[in-house]
């Protein structure tokens, strides 16, 4: 895979405050990547970075090989969705996205040509002549999205684009994007904080807290093998349960949690016996009993509550630990506040933070 | 509403009497057919017929609008120019030179007067037209200014990103986006100053030449060899330009939208 876009030991400080901290990445040509982090955890920064909109304290910045660090905005072959959008007021939809292709002095055919077919994309057809104070916050997430994918930039970054959508314009256009990001081989840094669509949509994911980046992976990389508690957290809404390692064997850790013993398949990073370790379990993949067998945790049911299909069983282990177990479809089997049993299968568990 | 008060009915009571009585008063002599103030002669229009044709006067109004065109496009180009690059800088000075630029509002018009006229002399420039023009210009700046600066401070920083994003350099993002952003702020400062120039008398008077009036000079000297109802009505007709300035000043300053 040719390389597009590098970031080399990025870092930014807003005052005291450090915003990045080394920060780096490849990006490849073609790539849809998402960077999916919480509030505040420095998306925009990088974004801001690329497009540069922002200088960076310290690192580089490769565009195509080339490095853009020092390049102004103008002379990057890079397009941005705004988070707040940014149309210009005083231009109707037509000619805020017809502005890139008029500073490129583009035919005046190829233009309106060009306008049209992105606002089909969009969904907006006949939008041509209204003022954004016209426009609802979908519609103008929409022109904004339009106005930056009309150019055909070899990097388009796009900041929270749907963030603004119902549901279901939301999934349509998900599948536009990715449809067209396929179509055209444009390189897509996306940033959402909705692990649903990032799963979804990425080739690869870069999960970020604080300014750094967790894990960067396939998104069955970071949903079913999480590298450390946060990303299982986040992505996989993953439990976590604490114990000690007893013994390796054949590839599969035997763990003494509070109440009972579990197991887990051993990966890259091998535990020593005796080690305190932190396990991560998704909640559909937590299996309950009445009884004890040979593997498997005791537990006390807290709660149940059902929603979209799903029974959510919530548990306490005898440390406190407070874990979910969830399933399809109602099983009326447990009463609150009985006594149970829970396990999973090793390879379901997955040790972090090692 | 409970709890009324009577403050703002006493503040309008003031306000009438004060301001737009003596303002109706004159306008109502303006048409007043007796040579004497104090006696109603009934309606005519016979003052204005004498006002436009007096040529004296004719030849001020003349001069008063060319000071008045001439110094309000000059404080609009020049405060226009501070206010955006005010605000482009990144001077630690910035705030005092924006308080600097703002104060002369706040200066005694006599002591403007007098200090341009010390100056003028100085300099041993003539006077008569071109100190008007120059000294009008000046204190019309600070006005054009703050209206622009206060639209520029309004006006989302990210639009200038997402031009400069989109491909436009900086001359560019000023011409497409910033200029149309802020010209009913320049517009507005500028009707503004047009309307501050042409009523200006106590500076006007320290640096016109002998034999140059202005409006409002010729105005000021017939007073003091009486009052005819020739100046009520002149009164009346300044009065309706400034008017019409102000409003038009106010009207275009709203119209567009900044933010979306
Ligand atoms: N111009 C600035 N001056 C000072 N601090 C800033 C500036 N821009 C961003 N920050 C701070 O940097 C941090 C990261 O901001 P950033 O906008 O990159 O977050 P984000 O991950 O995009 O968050 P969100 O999901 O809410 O958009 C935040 O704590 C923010 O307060
Ligand atoms: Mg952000």
């Amino acid at each position: 895979m040719d390389t597009i876009l590098e970031l080399r030991n990025i870092t930014k400080s807003f005052g005291k405050t450090e915003v990045l901290k080394d920060i780096s990445i490849q990006i490849g040509k073609g790539e849809f990547l998402t960077l999916l982090g919480p509030s505040g955890c420095g998306k925009t920064t990088i974004l801001r970075i690329i497009a540069g909109l922002e200088e960076p304290d310290g690192g580089r910045v490769f565009l195509n090989g080339v490095d853009v660090t020092e390049a102004e905005p103008n002379k990057r072959d890079v397009n941005t969705v705004f988070q707040n959008y940014a149309l210009f007021p005083h231009m109707n939809v037509e000619d805020n996205i017809a502005y890139g292709l008029r500073i490129r002095k583009t035919d005046k055919k190829e233009i309106a040509a060009r306008v049209a077919q992105a606002l089909e994309l969009v969904q907006l057809s006949g939008y041509n002549k209204r003022y954004p104070h016209e426009l609802s916050g979908g519609q103008k997430q929409r022109v904004a999205i339009a106005r930056a994918i009309v150019n055909n930039p070899k990097v388009l970054l796009l900041d929270e684009p749907l963030g603004a959508l119902d549901l279901q314009l939301r999934r349509q256009m998900q599948m536009e994007l990715k449809r067209l990001q396929k179509r055209l081989g444009i390189t897509f840094v996306y940033i959402t904080h909705d692990q649903e669509e990032a799963i979804n949509m990425s080739d690869r994911i870069a999960v970020m807290r604080d300014g750094v980046f967790e894990q960067i992976g396939t998104p069955a990389q970071v949903y079913d093998l999480p590298k450390t508690s946060y990303v299982a957290e986040f992505v996989g809404n993953a439990n976590l349960i604490h114990g000690r390692t007893i013994e390796i064997k054949d590839g599969v850790a035997s763990i003494e949690a509070a109440g009972g013993l579990v197991k887990a398949t051993v990966r890259d990073k091998q535990p020593v016996p005796g080690m305190e370790v932190t396990l991560a379990v998704r909640s559909e993949n937590i299996k309950l009993y009445t009884c004890s067998s040979q593997t498997g945790i005791k537990c006390r049911l807290k709660e149940i509550s059902f929603a979209g299909g799903m029974q959510k069983i919530f548990l306490q282990l005898e440390d406190g630990t407070e874990v979910v177990s969830s399933s399809l479809g109602m099983n009326l089997a447990f009463e609150p506040n009985s006594e149970l049993y829970m396990s999973f299968d090793a390879n379901h568990g997955v040790l972090v933070d090692l | 509403m409970k709890n009324r008060t009577k403050l703002p009915n006493i503040y309008l009571a003031f306000l009438i009497i004060l301001m737009y009585l003596p303002v109706a008063v004159v306008i109502a002599y303006s048409f007043n057919a007796s040579r004497q103030s104090s006696v109603w002669g009934g309606f005519s229009f016979s003052w204005y017929k004498e006002l436009f044709s007096d040529r004296s006067l004719i030849e001020a109004l003349k001069n008063s609008l060319i000071i008045g065109v001439l110094s309000s496009g000059i404080a609009g180009v020049i405060g226009t120019l501070g206010a955006v690059g005010m605000a482009k800088a990144a001077l630690k000075s910035k705030g005092i030179i924006e308080y600097i630029s703002t104060l002369p509002i706040m200066i005694p018009e006599i002591i403007l007067g007098m200090v341009f006229m010390a100056y003028f002399s100085l300099m041993k420039l003539p006077f008569g037209m071109v100190t008007l023009v120059i000294g009008h210009a000046s204190f019309c700046i600070p006005y054009v200014f703050m209206m622009v600066k206060a639209r520029l401070a309004g006006i989302d920083k990210s639009l200038v990103e997402a031009a400069r994003d989109l491909g436009a350099s900086e001359t560019k993002v000023f011409l497409d986006i910033t200029l149309p952003l802020i010209s009913p702020a320049i517009i507005s400062g500028m009707l503004l100053a047009f309307a501050m120039s042409l009523d200006d008398v106590v500076i006007s008077i320290f640096i016109t030449g002998p034999r140059t009036n202005t409006l409002p000079i010729k105005i000021y000297t017939q007073l003091k060899t009486g009052v005819t109802p020739k100046i009520n009505a002149l009164c009346t007709m300044m009065l309706l330009c400034t008017l019409v300035l102000v409003v038009l000043a106010n009207f275009i300053g709203r119209k567009k939208p900044v933010k979306d």
